[in-house]
């Protein structure tokens, strides 16, 4: 009998990673368990929303339990320069990052996959609920998970073909419930605790207090106006607003207003009417095509404009291999520059990309 | 790998618990179960245990019987020694420095620390030399008329250096000065007498030397004033209160006997095996140094520093490969630091981060040396390339 694969299994102490290890382990495999010590601020490093000295605990318990080894990896120096960094560069450029979606892409199926690969693990299996699909020809697709209300394929749209070969998702074929349930009955202690959406580094507070204090400059006030640059207002720094965002403007009127654009070059927060809030287009730049090419000619498709945004039709334009245009058949009220574009053919994710620039009424922006 | 495959290159850690020990250890358990200190024949068979080891213990040391204090661990010793002796010869005398060595175990150290944050004591360090050793000229220099006590580590824990203890002793009782040595990684090793050394206070944990965990001793010298850290009954000449821990004190004393018997031939033995595996890694392992120093260090004690090395990530690797050895950078939790001692010896981050303790054994043998060397140098390169 040949000796089982080894998988490393990215464990965060919650119980969707405590749950994808069992149930490897249940299907043979010899499993490791890995986590990240990422970047957190120094002195803040309990408020950090993962790999705490109490989740590293949690992760510990699990694996003991389960019967493998676990090891923390530093990944501090790497995470603040590749991930942190460019976080509040995206804020200085006006765009509203996603660090998620890069932490995927460089820090776990980068850093995390090589030093897998290194301590000799075939695979690197993950918590997330979407699911893989091998085709005769040996090529991956990437699906959403069962549970259409948990499905991450979002987050891991920009994975290559070499990264989704040495992947595995256990949980794409489970439900939530189902998930709780397993860890129930391994006696997983995790089970109980909440889950966070928040972002890793900024432990429970909110980004904009991150960004004061680590780049002071990009929450300079300044002035609000509407499209005909007639001044409204003031603002306290154009990172503190969203596209689409009505309330915490501070402006005074009958009708309420919207931010429809970040005028960056001027520091000015433009706003609007609701009727103004309305795009049609948008060009996304670095573009990962699952498939590992472009598709040949334009073709329609849903795309996905935020992580929990719904499908929307579109005519997806190929311009180049990392370029691509989203012509949207509906308008949408809050595209916004940083977050990523998915497009989805059904339930199978076909790429990604950063999302640049937004047409609005035929204009671009 | 099974647990049963793999190589354990981890003495200094722990030791397991030799057999001999357990034998003598089991009674106390459930048979002779009584408490110390009652008045009745239990009680009586438990305390002539306990008693039997503390004369055990005494021997090997050259010390009297009341001299010996037994402990949960070489931890507690070490605060007992510092805390006890700070507090008490500060209220005799009102003096309130502490002085000790850059490259004391964290007992010795955080408890020194803390008695100067929270409790206004002065704490002074001592300076190493590139081996890590402290110089009897320079505590000699740095003793105050208000210094309290000093500490300086037998043989360091993370480097294997022995420091003249017997020289540093000399020169604080000629300086009136109490005089602490935390002996725990020595005791396994070397031969101590303290009626040739005239230490005030030594520390000793069991597990380092094939005894049990969770127990230890400090060895107080007559005449050593200290106030209890633990406080309840008149335990331990009322220096440590709290049920004595039977059999793990009749382990302790059992251990300790077993490891002073044949210690020279032992010593040789592993000093052998210990430096063909340091000759093997600096002959393979490019930008390595080794740390400590080269003669006076303990026989079963390698360590090396490789520049550019995540030495959490090399732990990782050896496991996986097999092999269970230590760092002094190292964290359970992924947030390595470059340790106090290898700064001290002027190391700088890009070495220091990179350190690893490779401790033998009276289980180890070449053979497990050489399958050692075998994969080192390939692991190391392996970390380095993996570095992003």
């Amino acid at each position: 009998m040949s000796k089982p694969s080894l998988v490393a299994v990215a464990m965060s102490g919650g119980v969707d990673s405590s749950v994808a290890a069992a149930l490897l382990k249940e299907r043979g495999y010899s499993l490791v368990g890995l986590m990240l010590r990422l970047w957190s601020e120094p002195g803040r490093e309990d408020e950090n929303q993962c790999c705490t000295p109490d989740a590293v605990m949690q992760a510990r318990r699990v694996a003991a339990r389960l019967g493998f080894p676990f090891y923390v990896i530093d990944s501090r120096e790497y995470f603040y320069k590749t991930i942190v960094q460019s976080f509040i560069e995206g804020y200085e450029s006006g765009m509203t990052p996603n660090p998620c979606m890069s932490c995927n892409e460089k820090v776990r199926w980068g850093f995390l996959l090589e030093q897998a690969r290194g301590l000799g693990a075939e695979f690197l299996a993950t918590g997330h609920y979407a699911r893989l699909q091998r085709d005769d020809s040996g090529r991956f697709s990437l699906l959403q998970a069962k549970d259409v209300l948990k499905d991450q394929s979002y987050v891991l749209s920009r994975l290559n073909q070499q990264q989704l070969e040495h992947s595995l998702f256990p949980l794409g074929d489970y439900l939530k419930t189902e998930v709780r349930a397993i860890a129930q009955k391994y006696n997983l202690e995790t089970a109980q605790r909440k889950e966070s959406q928040d972002l890793c580094f900024l432990g429970h507070k909110d980004y904009r207090e991150f960004l004061t204090r680590n780049s002071p400059k990009i929450m300079a006030n300044g002035k609000i106006v509407n499209r005909k640059g007639e001044i409204l207002g003031e603002h306290r720094g154009l990172a503190s607003y969203t596209i689409g965002q009505r309330k915490g403007l501070g402006i005074a009127v009958d009708t309420p207003l919207f931010v429809i654009e970040k005028d960056q070059k001027n520091n000015r927060l433009v706003v609007g009417y609701e009727n103004e809030l309305s795009f049609t287009e948008l060009i996304a730049t670095d573009a990962n095509w699952i498939a590992g090419t472009a598709p040949a000619s334009d073709f329609k498709a849903e795309v996905k404009i935020r992580y929990k945004a719904k499908l929307s039709p579109a005519t997806i334009t190929i311009i180049d291999e990392k370029n691509f245009q989203v012509s949207f058949d509906e308008p949408l009220r809050d595209i916004t520059p940083g977050q990523y574009a998915v497009i989805y053919d059904g339930d199978v994710v076909l790429g990604s990309g950063v999302i640049r620039k937004t047409h609005f009424e035929g204009n671009v922006i | 790998m099974d647990i049963e495959h793999k190589i354990y290159l981890d003495y200094a850690a722990s030791t397991p618990l030799d057999e001999r020990v357990l034998e003598v250890m089991l009674p106390y358990f459930n048979e002779i179960f009584g408490n110390p200190s009652s008045i009745h024949s239990y009680g009586q068979r438990a305390e002539a245990a306990v008693e039997g080891a503390r004369e055990t213990v005494a021997s090997i040391f050259n010390v009297a019987p009341e001299e010996v204090i037994f402990t949960s661990c070489g931890t507690e010793s070490d605060n007992l020694a510092i805390r006890g002796a700070a507090f008490s010869k500060r209220e005799a005398t009102g003096a309130n420095r502490i002085l000790i060595s850059p490259v004391e175990h964290h007992a010795v150290l955080e408890t020194a620390h803390q008695l100067s944050k929270h409790f206004g004591f002065i704490l002074e360090f001592l300076s190493v030399d590139e081996f890590g050793r402290i110089d009897p000229e320079e505590v000699k220099a740095s003793i105050k008329k208000d210094t309290a006590i000093v500490s300086v580590i037998h043989a360091n824990n993370e480097i294997g250096t022995i420091n003249p203890i017997g020289d540093i002793a000399t020169v604080c009782r000629e300086r009136g000065v109490l005089f602490h040595t935390d002996a725990v990684q020595a005791a396994a090793h070397l031969a101590i007498n303290l009626e040739v050394t005239p230490v005030d206070l030594l520390a000793i944990g069991a597990h380092k030397f094939y005894g049990p965990k969770g127990v230890g001793c400090l060895v107080v010298r007559k005449g050593t004033r200290l106030l209890p850290v633990i406080t309840g009954g008149s335990h331990e000449y009322a220096l440590r209160a709290g049920t004595p821990n039977v059999p793990y004190i009749v382990g302790l004393a059992e251990a300790l006997k077993l490891t002073t018997q044949n210690l020279d031939t032992r010593s040789n033995s592993l000093r052998a095996l210990r430096d063909q595996l340091i000759d093997g890694v600096l002959a393979s392992v490019p930008r390595c140094r080794f740390t400590g120093h080269p003669r006076e260090r303990l026989p079963n004690h390698a360590s090396f520093v490789f520049e550019g090395v995540d030495a959490n990530l090399l732990l990782v690797m050896l496991d996986m490969a097999g092999f269970a050895c230590s760092s002094g950078s190292a964290c359970k939790v992924g947030a390595p630091k470059p340790s106090e001692v290898l700064i001290a010896i002027g190391l700088s981050k890009s070495w220091a981060m990179g350190s690893l303790r490779v401790t033998i054994g009276k289980d180890t043998t070449k053979e497990m040396i050489d399958r050692f060397l075998s994969v080192l140098p390939r692991l190391v390169e392996q970390v380095r390339k993996n570095k992003l």
